[in-house]
C-alpha cells in the first residue's frame, strides 16, 4: 500500500488547486472565517481588558470569563450558535452565508477570553513605580495607559492575541461540521466518503496553516516588544508559579 | 427544551457521560505518566529540553480535528485508539511544562537541606521536590483535564461515542437542540467537577499549605 504516494498524488492533482473546492479557495475561506471574528474579538476584549487592568478592579470578572471560556467546548458553542441562529439568518435572507455568520459569532465568543485575560494581566502587572513615575511627570490617566501601561504590557497582551488566533484557526476547521467552507471541508467530506488520502491531505493543510499562524504571531510579538523590555520578557519566560497568561507555564 | 426526551433517554445520556469520563481519564492518566517520564529524562539530559518541548508544542498547535484526521488512515474511524493517541499528545505540552516548572521552582536551599539530611536523589524527589512542586503540577493537571473534556466532544466526528455524540449526531445532525444542550451542559459539568476535584485533592495532599493559609 503506497498511502503517502496517494497523498502526494492528491496534492499533485490540478483539480484540487482550482474551483470552489480548490485549495486556494479553501485557504481563503479559512482565513476570512478566522480573521473576521479575531478582529472583532480584539476590538471588544482589548479595550475592556486594558481598562479593567488600568483600574485594577473587577479582576474577578476577568478570571471568571477566562475559566468559563475554557470549560465550554468549542464544538458545543458552534453547534448551539448554529442551531439558534440558522432560522433567523435564513429569514432575513442570509441563507447562503448563514453557517459562516453563526460560526463567526461562536468564534468571537471563543476568542474573547484569552485576549481579555491577557490584556488585564499585562496592564495590571505593570510595575507600580512606573505608573507612579508617570503620574509624577504630570501624565493624565489616558496618557499613563497609552505611554506606559500599554507598551510595557504589550508582550503579555500579544500572547493573548496569539492564543486566540490559534484557537480561532482551529475552530474554523470545525466550522465544516456546520457546513461552512474552509480547510475543514476536506477532512469532514473525506471522512464521510472514506477517502483516506484526502483526510490526510486535509489534515496537513490545516496543520500547516495553524503552525504558520502560531509562528506569524510569535514573530509579531518579538518585533513589537520594546528593546527595553526584552530583559523583562526573558524573565517572564522563566518558569514561575504565576505563569502569566498563556506564557511558558499553564496556571 | 424537550424534557420528556431527557427523561426517556436517561440511560443513554448516562452511558455517553461514562464514555466521556473514560476517554478523558485514560488520556490524562497516560499523558501524566508519559510527561513525568519525559520530565525526569529532561532533568537528566538537559539538551533534550528544546526538542521535546518543541515537538509537543507543534502537536499542541495542530487543531484536534486535524490530529484525529492524521491518524484515521492508520487506526481507522470508530476506534478509541485514534482518539486517545491524539488526546494524550495534547496533554503532554501542558503537563510536561508544569512538571518541569514545578520541579524547577523548588528553592535551592530546600534541595541543599535535603542533600544535607543524606537523602538519595530518589528520596529527595519523592519526599521533598514533588511535595513542594505539587501546586504547579496540579495546576497543569487541572488545565489538561478541562482541555481534554472539551476535546473529547470532537471525537464524535470520527465516530466515537461521548457527550459529543449528543451534541453532534443526535443534536446538530437532526437539528434537535435539546440533545445538543444536554451534551454541552454535561461536558461543562464534567470539566467543572474535574477542576474542583483537583483543588480538593491538592488541599488533601498539601495540608501544610492549608494550615498556613488558615492561620
Amino acid at each position: 500500500m503506497d498511502f503517502f504516494g496517494d497523498v502526494a498524488g492528491w496534492f499533485a492533482d490540478s483539480a484540487n488547486w482550482s474551483g470552489p473546492d480548490g485549495i486556494p479557495t479553501r485557504v481563503g475561506e479559512h482565513l476570512v472565517l478566522s480573521g473576521v471574528p479575531l478582529a472583532i474579538a480584539i476590538a471588544v476584549a482589548l479595550p475592556l481588558g486594558a481598562w479593567i487592568g488600568h483600574n485594577r478592579r473587577h479582576a474577578n470578572l476577568v478570571i471568571n470569563v477566562a475559566n468559563v471560556g475554557r470549560a465550554i467546548p468549542s464544538l458545543a458553542i458552534l453547534a448551539i450558535a448554529t442551531m439558534l441562529l440558522q432560522r433567523f439568518l435564513v429569514e432575513i435572507g442570509l441563507r447562503a452565508i448563514a453557517s459562516e455568520i453563526s460560526t463567526m459569532i461562536a468564534m468571537v465568543a471563543l476568542a474573547i477570553p484569552p485576549i481579555l485575560t491577557n490584556a488585564y494581566v499585562g496592564i495590571s502587572e505593570v510595575d507600580d513605580q512606573l505608573v507612579e513615575a508617570g503620574r509624577g511627570m504630570g501624565m493624565r490617566a489616558a496618557q499613563v495607559l497609552r505611554l506606559i501601561e500599554l507598551p510595557v504590557g504589550l508582550p503579555v497582551i500579544l500572547v493573548g492575541i496569539r492564543t486566540a488566533a490559534v484557537q480561532v484557526v482551529a475552530t474554523a476547521t470545525l466550522g465544516a461540521v456546520v457546513a461552512t467552507g474552509g480547510l475543514g471541508r476536506y477532512i469532514i467530506d473525506a471522512i464521510a466518503q472514506r477517502r483516506n488520502e484526502e483526510i490526510f491531505a486535509g489534515a496537513m493543510l490545516v496543520a500547516v496553516l495553524s503552525i504558520m499562524t502560531e509562528l506569524a504571531f510569535t514573530v509579531i510579538q518579538r518585533r513589537a516588544t520594546s528593546p527595553g523590555l526584552r530583559v523583562a520578557d526573558a524573565e517572564l519566560r522563566e518558569p514561575s508559579q504565576r505563569g502569566k497568561g498563556g506564557g511558558e507555564v499553564f496556571a | 427544551m424537550d424534557w420528556d426526551w431527557i427523561v426517556r433517554n436517561l440511560d443513554d445520556i448516562g452511558q455517553r457521560t461514562l464514555e466521556h469520563v473514560l476517554l478523558t481519564v485514560i488520556a490524562v492518566a497516560v499523558g501524566f505518566v508519559l510527561s513525568f517520564g519525559l520530565a525526569l529524562l529532561v532533568r537528566r539530559y538537559r539538551w533534550l529540553t528544546a526538542p521535546i518541548i518543541g515537538v509537543s508544542g507543534v502537536l499542541y498547535a495542530i487543531p484536534s480535528l486535524a490530529l484525529f484526521a492524521f491518524l484515521v488512515p492508520f487506526t481507522g474511524i470508530q476506534n478509541p485508539l485514534t482518539a486517545e493517541i491524539a488526546l494524550v499528545s495534547y496533554t503532554i505540552l501542558i503537563l510536561l511544562r508544569n512538571i518541569l516548572a514545578g520541579l524547577g521552582g523548588v528553592p535551592a536551599d530546600v534541595i541543599e537541606a535535603a542533600n544535607g539530611m543524606g537523602f538519595t536523589p530518589w528520596e529527595r524527589l519523592w519526599r521533598v521536590e514533588l511535595p513542594v512542586a505539587l501546586p504547579v503540577i496540579v495546576a497543569g493537571l487541572r488545565i489538561a483535564t478541562v482541555t481534554i473534556v472539551g476535546l473529547v466532544t470532537v471525537t464524535a466526528l470520527i465516530g466515537i461515542n461521548s457527550l459529543g455524540s449528543l451534541i453532534i449526531d443526535i443534536g446538530y445532525r437532526r437539528f434537535f437542540l435539546t440533545a445538543t444542550i444536554v451534551g454541552s451542559v454535561g461536558a461543562i459539568g464534567l470539566a467543572v467537577a474535574a477542576d474542583r476535584g483537583f483543588v480538593i485533592l491538592q488541599d488533601a495532599l498539601t495540608p501544610w499549605a492549608r494550615r498556613r493559609g488558615g492561620a
